[in-house]
Parts: structure tokens; C-alpha cells; sequence
């Protein structure tokens, strides 16, 4: 540690070592990569948000005022798409899972340095895709994508969207399979399966859900398309074509999907406790089986989005069982969080901000998704704003807090400067409560019976409406805040130490910002994850 | 660790699965045309999984590969099996007229 | 043999075994996938089959089981001279590397030839789904077991679309294998490979089996289970 602690503040690193436009387009630097795919992502990031901007603004009468039917059925559709599709799927894998998996374990780089570049091309030509779909007039089948709506008669761009989406999959896949690929092969003499740190579990974890889920809902789409291109019948009711499978086919892979927003933020969720607990994770190896539970279990559940279709009742009876065992293995990792926080000495920088957040809010996503899961009970919410919140929690609460968190516990190791943390930390604070004010009106609006993806709606929902509303303004302020001041350290940011915080992990032990090739010399890894108690000596935090 | 390449298979063996590949699919073709009821299905898949593992594990090495292989092959069969088993389970627990026989 | 190493170990590799296992598993993880999405195709066969069993028996009396029999052949011979190629690899014998591949490479385009003389014979019966379907149960079905009159002609049509969209992908999957052949020619005609250098040949190898083994299924679910 001493050794590559020392560098000094002339040493080159990955990002000055080269300037030209073109030695970052043809890198095939891991790390490089993962900053490119975060300028792109930030770029769809505010695109889905402005949609939902859009939205909000549009919900604030009840009478539609300021869009027809067709735009505001195109609006949300985009801003489900771009938000599941080009942003939160690959959100924290593509950024932070290609920085920080070699670093992790103690390599130089992913297995297949120049397939993890031709993902980005790959990911960059489906959001091309998609985009220009937008461009063109947009599409008005929602995020679904159900047949025989988007089959037959939606007359929107379906096919080029539906291109988009299929290519941006392939572009998973591939970062996928360089994962799980690397994980088994990479790793650093003694950094054995149960050293690795868990963000790593989580990261395997995920690139299986992605492997093994993404090819289908890939096929599904691509007949889609297929259907209104060539007239294959494959969903079509007038052939005797069963829309009902396209749901099949469709949920095997996009309830899996949920795991793969989600889990890569629990794995950074457990960095983030550790480190700012001053604590060995609780139950280091419950915690990573539990990512390896979620990740299989998450398979067996995906017809509880279907209760309402003309599924089987019986087989809607054993997805419903199902769905609960899901909610064990995500149990068992916010009450292994909640013990790591017990007698820590907790510090509250705005990484482990956005990490307490997500404890709260993901246990609210959680449970009100096993409402949904019971088949009485969803009869009566289905399709309303009571599901649209779950998911908001879920996915914002969850995977958009732990992206934030991961932004700004990395960003020194990243980008080599301290972003200002009063300001950010201001900021977070202001997310947590704008998010609450957004999403928690739309449990009782959907209990009261307001169907999602409608834009005139009876007065009397119009109060949480515009609450709702105000709280979306307040979200863009606060994202504002979070990205500015992050913008603002780019330049006036001070320089970052090797171990600002400081943390445990091979991470921390290089410069920042990491040399090119990650390490002088390939470490030799001697400890488990965690083990604060070698970085702090006899410091306060206890062991456990 | 026998890896693939460490084990060079003869020109016999592989010559040899070939010919039982071979075999396989005359028989299937002949089965095809006699009538046996809903085993003319379970049949012709018996013998394209019997032709499907003499390829994996011989011509794809499998046989002489490490346990992550295994378990790679393995995973794909399965969760195969997880997908058409329970859309099957939605599908066979209709009422009755919605299925039209194997 | 030092000098092989060095030039086709990539950097952030520490030996040729450590590259040669990242790059099978690689491939293996592909074929996943490759399973999955083909797996989705074959669902909704299952399903359909379940469903409309009559019609889909009116539907592959539709094809030539004399055609795709050939093809079978064509296919299972392809694996062979391919599983010859990595043979060759593992012994470092560039010139048999090449003439396997060659030999692939010709079974594949006869293979891909006979496919599209049935697709021919498909455009000119008027059997490609959409709004010029025709299906005639007396000229297009005679000799199946069931009753072809009642057969709903849609039906027949849903068959068709999976016999087109399972064999268009499986072809797809060829025309790629065939470029990536020609590209292993390439490399092969110069030398390239030797006994410690012949990753790509041996997961190219993995591929194309992997091709074969979804006609073997294929080849008894379109033409074969409603011929009796």
C-alpha cells in the first residue's frame, strides 16, 4: 500500500496519458470506457427526464390541457424507454461495473478489452436507433410494448424502437459475458470467490440475470418487429396468434430486468455501509449468496404480471407464492445493512446520504411489491398509479439513489478531484425529499383507482396530482444541484488523495486517478473484503 | 486441467460419432412415417437429444472440459426448461378446449 | 515457441492458458445466450403446437422432408470437417486448418443453397405468410393423418411463420458463420496459428456446432412429427 500510495501529483494516469479525441474513441481502456459510457448515459438520463418532466407538467390539471392523446401516449412511452431501456439498465454495470471490477480484483483490465469497446459502439447505435424513433414522431405503445397494439395497429415507429431496444440488449450481453468471464479468470493471486468485495457478487450476479434474460426479451422484440415488417403472424389474434405468450415471453426477461437495475446498486450499497460504518459488512457471505438467491429466484416470479390477463388462474396462484420468496434474499440484505450500521462509527458524507435513502426507500419499493404480488390485491391496483409508484421506488429509490452514491463515492477515484460535499450533500437531501413528495402522493392516487398512462382524470385526484407535480420540480432542482456541483469540482474541484474517505478495497490502494494499466505490479491480495479494522488499527469501530 | 486442446481426440472417435450421428437421423426420419400416436413426438426428441449430446460432448469437448463448462451447458438446458415449463404451466391449466393434442 | 507467446499474448493476460480459458468460457457464456434466444422461438412452438396440433400437421406436410433430410446430412458433415479444423489447430498444422475450413465453408453454402430452393418453392406455392397466403388442404397437405378440410388456413399460416422465423434465424446464424470462416482463412493462409495459438479457430468451432445442434432440432419439430 505504501508503495502505490506515493505517487506524486506529475504521474500520468489513464486520463491525461492521451488527449485526442480519437485515442478516446478507439480506447479500449476499461476505465476510459466506463467514462464514456457515462457522458452517454447522462445524456439519456436527462432526455427520459425531461419526458418526465413533461409528464408531470401535463398532470398538473385534470383536464389534459396542454397535449393531445397521441403526444401524451408518445411522451410517456419515451420516457419509459429511454429511462429502463437506455438508462437504468446499464446505469451502474456499464459506469461503475467496467471501472471498478478489474480494479477490484486485481486486474489489468476485462477479459475482452476490445469487445467491451465495440458494447459501447454496439450501445451507441441502438440508442441511435431509438432516438431517431423519437425524432421521427415518437411511439405510443408504452414501454411494453404489447401485442396486438404495437403488432398491428399502433401507427408509430414500433420497428425502429423495437431495433433499438434489440440492439442495446446485445450491447448487455456482451458486457455480460466480459464479467462474468473476467470474475472467473482475472482475479489477483489470493483474491479468492469469498475476498472478492461484494459489489463484484452483485456485479456476477447481475451479468447472469443479463446472459440468461436479455436473449429472450431480444427475440421477442426482434418478432415484433418482424410482424408488422414480413407479416409473420407469431402474436397475432386474426392467425390464432396468442398476445397472452408475448406477455410470456415478454416478463421472463423484464422481471428479471428489475434485478438487473437493482441488484448492481445493492452491490454498491454494501461498499458504501462498510465504508462509512468504519465496519466489516454483516454476514459478508449471506449477503453475497443473497445476490446469487435474487438473481435465480427472480426467474420463477414473472407471472405476477399477469393476474389480470387470461392466465391461469393456478399458474397465477404459484407465480404469486413465488414472488414472496423473492422478497427473503432483499430482506436479508437491508437487515444485514441495518446490522452493519449497529455500533459503527458512521460518518454522514453524501455517498453514505443517498445509501441510508436507499434503505428506506427500497424497503418501501419492496413491500408494496409484495402487495402487488398478491393476486386479490392486484386485481384492484393493477394498472394504476399505485404500480407506478412501486416501481418509482424501486427503481429511483433503488437503483438511481445507489447510482448517485456510487457517483459520488468513486468520482474522486474517477476523475481525480473532491466534489464539494456541503453542497452535494445538500443536494441529496433535497432528492430524498422531492422523491417522497413525487412518488408517495401516487400510492393513494392509485388506491383511490387512478389508472396509470391517462391524461384527463376526474377533479377530485387533482390535489396529489399537483403535489405530485411539485414534487417533480423539486427532484429537477435537486438533480441540478447534484449534477452541477459535480460539474463544477471538474474544475474547481480540489485534487483528490489516493483514499479520501478512507476506504478498504484494491481501489483505493492506487493513485487516483488509476495508471493506465491499473497497477505497477499485479497485487497479491492477503485479506478478506472489509477488514476496516487493518485500516483504522484500534480505532472505535468495533469488529465483528 | 484438462482444457480443451491439452486432449487431442482421434480421427477415429470423431468419425465414429459421425456415423452414429448418421444412424440417428435415418432412424428418425424411418420412425417419423410410422404412426405411433403422441410417442412419434417424444420419440423424435429423444433421439435430437441423444444427437445433441454426442455433439456437445465430443465434438464440443465438453467431456474433457473443466466443472464452470458443465455448469455454463448445463445452466442454459435448465433455464430452458424453467421458461417453457412455466409458460406450460399457464397454458395447460386452461380449461381444456384451448388445447388441440401433441 | 517464446516468440509465438509474446505475440499473441494480449497484455493484460498473464499466460496463454489464462487467455485460452477467458476466451472458451467466453464463448460458452455466448452460446447461453445463443440458447435463450432461440428458446423463445421454440416456446412459442411448444405452445402453438399445443394448441392447433391439426393445423400444424396440415403445416409440415408443407415441407420436404427429402430436402431437409439432405440437409441434416449436409449440417452433421459440416460439425465433422469443423471438429477436423480445431484438430488440426491443436496440432499447430496451419495448411489442415485451412483445408478443413474450406471444406466447411463449401457444406455451409450448399446447405444455405438447398434452404433457399425451399424458400423458392415456398414464394411460388404462395406460402410465406402475409396477405398473399394461400393454402390449398387438397393440393398443399394430401396424405396427412388428420383432416385437412377442417383445418383453419390462419393456422397453417402461424405454422408457416415459425417455419420461417426458426430457419431464417438458424441461416442467419450461418451467413455470419460463413464470414467468420472466411476471415479464420485468412489468418490460416497466413500462418497464423500453432499449437499454443488456436483460440479462435477452436471458439469458432464451438459456434458452429452450436448451429448445428439447433437443426437437430429443428429438422424433426418442422418436418418430421406430423408426418405419419
Amino acid at each position: 500500500m505504501s508503495e502505490t500510495q506515493a505517487t506524486t501529483v506529475n504521474e500520468t494516469n489513464y486520463l491525461n496519458a492521451s488527449s485526442t479525441l480519437r485515442s478516446w474513441l478507439l480506447t479500449v481502456d476499461h476505465k476510459r470506457i466506463g467514462i464514456l459510457y457515462l457522458v452517454t448515459l447522462t445524456g439519456f438520463l436527462l432526455i427520459g427526464g425531461i419526458a418526465a418532466g413533461l409528464i408531470r407538467l401535463e398532470l398538473i390539471n385534470a383536464s389534459g390541457r396542454f397535449f393531445s392523446h397521441e403526444t401524451y401516449n408518445k411522451i410517456f412511452t419515451a420516457h419509459g424507454v429511454v429511462m429502463i431501456f437506455f438508462f437504468l439498465l446499464p446505469s451502474i454495470p456499464a459506469v461503475f461495473g467496467n471501472f471498478l471490477i478489474p480494479i477490484m480484483i486485481g486486474a489489468r483490465d476485462l477479459a475482452f478489452p476490445r469487445l467491451n469497446l465495440a458494447s459501447w459502439y454496439i450501445f451507441v447505435i441502438g440508442g441511435v436507433f431509438g432516438l431517431s424513433a423519437l425524432v421521427l414522431g415518437g411511439v405510443d405503445t408504452g414501454w411494453t410494448f404489447y401485442t396486438p397494439y404495437s403488432s398491428t395497429y399502433a401507427n408509430s415507429h414500433v420497428i425502429l424502437t423495437a431495433l433499438g431496444i434489440f440492439v442495446a440488449g446485445f450491447s448487455s450481453i456482451l458486457t455480460g459475458i466480459n464479467f462474468i468471464v473476467t470474475i472467473h479468470k482475472m482475479r489477483a493471486p489470493g483474491m479468492t470467490w469469498f475476498r472478492l468485495p461484494l459489489f463484484v457478487w452483485a456485479h456476477y450476479a447481475t451479468s447472469i440475470v443479463i446472459v440468461l434474460g436479455t436473449p429472450v426479451i431480444a427475440i421477442t422484440i426482434l418478432l415484433v418487429a418482424c410482424e408488422r415488417l414480413f407479416h409473420l403472424g407469431i402474436f397475432d389474434p386474426a392467425l390464432g396468434g396468442d398476445p397472452v405468450l408475448f406477455q410470456h415471453l415478454f416478463w421472463f426477461y423484464s422481471h428479471p430486468a428489475v434485478y438487473i437495475m437493482v441488484l448492481p446498486g445493492m452491490g454498491v450499497m454494501s461498499e458504501l455501509i462498510a465504508a462509512f460504518s468504519r465496519k466489516r459488512i454483516f454476514g459478508y457471505t449471506v449477503v453475497a449468496m443473497s445476490s446469487m438467491a435474487i438473481a435465480i429466484i427472480g426467474f420463477f416470479v414473472w407471472g405476477h404480471h399477469m393476474f389480470v390477463s387470461s392466465q391461469s388462474i393456478y399458474a397465477g396462484l404459484v407465480f404469486s407464492f413465488l414472488s414472496f420468496l423473492v422478497a427473503i434474499p432483499s430482506a436479508v440484505k437491508v437487515f444485514n445493512w441495518t446490522a452493519t450500521l449497529y455500533k459503527g462509527s458512521i460518518s454522514f458524507k453524501t455517498p453514505m446520504v443517498y445509501a441510508l435513502g436507499f434503505i428506506g426507500l427500497f424497503t418501501v419499493g419492496g413491500l408494496t411489491g409484495l402487495f402487488l404480488a398478491t393476486a386479490a390485491v392486484d386485481v384492484h391496483v393493477h394498472d394504476t398509479y399505485f404500480v407506478v409508484a412501486h416501481f418509482h421506488y424501486v427503481m429511483i429509490g433503488g437503483a438511481m439513489m445507489e447510482f448517485l452514491g456510487a457517483l459520488h463515492f468513486w468520482w474522486p477515484k474517477m476523475i481525480g478531484k473532491m466534489y464539494p460535499e456541503r453542497v452535494s450533500r445538500a443536494g441529496s437531501i433535497l432528492l430524498f425529499i422531492a422523491f417522497n413528495l413525487t412518488f408517495f402522493p401516487q400510492f393513494i392516487l392509485g388506491y383511490m383507482g387512478m389508472p396509470r398512462r391517462y391524461h384527463v382524470y376526474p377533479p377530485e385526484f387533482q390535489l396529489l396530482h399537483r403535489m405530485s407535480s411539485l414534487g417533480a420540480g423539486l427532484l429537477f432542482i435537486s438533480f441540478a444541484v447534484v449534477f452541477g456541483s459535480l460539474l463544477w469540482s471538474l474544475v474547481k474541484g480540489k485534487k483528490a488523495p489516493a483514499n479520501p474517505w478512507p476506504a478498504k478495497g484494491l481501489e483505493w490502494e492506487t493513485s487516483s486517478p488509476p495508471p493506465t494499466f491499473n497497477f505497477d505490479r499485479i497485487p497479491e491480495v492477503t485479506e478478506e473484503a472489509y477488514a476496516y479494522e487493518t485500516l483504522f488499527g484500534d480505532e472505535p469501530g468495533p469488529t465483528s | 486441467m484438462a482444457y480443451t486442446g491439452q486432449h487431442v481426440t482421434s480421427i477415429r472417435t470423431y468419425v465414429t460419432v459421425f456415423l452414429c450421428l448418421m444412424a440417428l437421423t435415418a432412424l428418425t426420419v424411418w420412425v417419423a412415417f410410422m404412426d405411433l400416436g403422441f410417442m412419434n413426438t417424444i420419440v423424435a426428441m429423444t433421439i435430437a437429444v441423444i444427437k445433441a449430446l454426442l455433439v456437445v460432448l465430443i465434438f464440443m469437448h465438453l467431456k474433457d472440459n473443466p466443472k464452470v463448462l458443465w455448469i455454463a451447458a448445463g445452466g442454459a438446458a435448465v433455464w430452458l426448461a424453467i421458461m417453457m415449463s412455466f409458460t406450460l404451466a399457464d397454458y395447460l391449466t386452461r380449461p381444456a378446449s384451448y388445447l388441440g393434442g401433441w | 515457441m517464446s516468440e509465438a507467446h509474446s505475440n499473441n499474448l494480449a497484455h493484460h493476460f498473464e499466460t496463454m492458458e489464462q487467455q485460452k480459458q477467458a476466451s472458451s468460457l467466453g464463448m460458452w457464456l455466448f452460446l447461453v445466450q445463443e440458447v435463450m434466444f432461440f428458446g423463445g422461438l421454440f416456446l412459442g412452438y411448444v405452445v402453438y403446437r399445443s394448441m392447433y396440433h391439426d393445423a400444424f400437421i396440415a403445416g409440415s406436410h408443407l415441407l420436404n422432408v427429402k430436402l431437409g433430410a439432405f440437409n441434416t446430412v449436409v449440417l452433421i458433415g459440416s460439425s465433422l470437417t469443423i471438429a477436423f479444423s480445431v484438430r488440426a489447430g491443436q496440432l499447430g498444422r496451419n495448411r489442415q486448418i485451412l483445408g478443413w475450413l474450406a471444406a466447411t465453408l463449401v457444406l455451409g453454402a450448399v446447405f444455405l443453397g438447398v434452404k433457399g430452393v425451399e424458400y423458392a418453392h415456398k414464394y411460388h406455392e404462395h406460402l410465406m405468410p402475409g396477405p398473399h397466403f394461400h393454402y390449398d388442404a387438397a393440393q398443399h397437405s394430401a396424405g396427412a393423418h388428420v383432416d385437412t378440410e377442417a383445418v383453419d388456413p390462419h393456422k397453417v399460416e402461424l405454422f408457416v411463420s415459425f417455419y420461417f422465423a426458426m430457419t431464417g434465424l438458424h441461416a442467419t446464424h450461418m451467413i455470419i458463420g460463413i464470414g467468420l470462416i472466411v476471415w479464420l482463412m485468412v489468418k490460416a493462409a497466413r500462418r497464423r496459428f500453432s499449437s499454443d495459438y488456436y483460440a479462435p479457430v477452436e471458439v469458432f468451432g464451438l459456434y458452429w456446432h452450436f448451429v448445428d445442434i439447433v437443426w437437430i432440432f429443428l429438422f424433426p419439430l418442422l418436418y418430421l412429427i406430423g408426418r405419419h
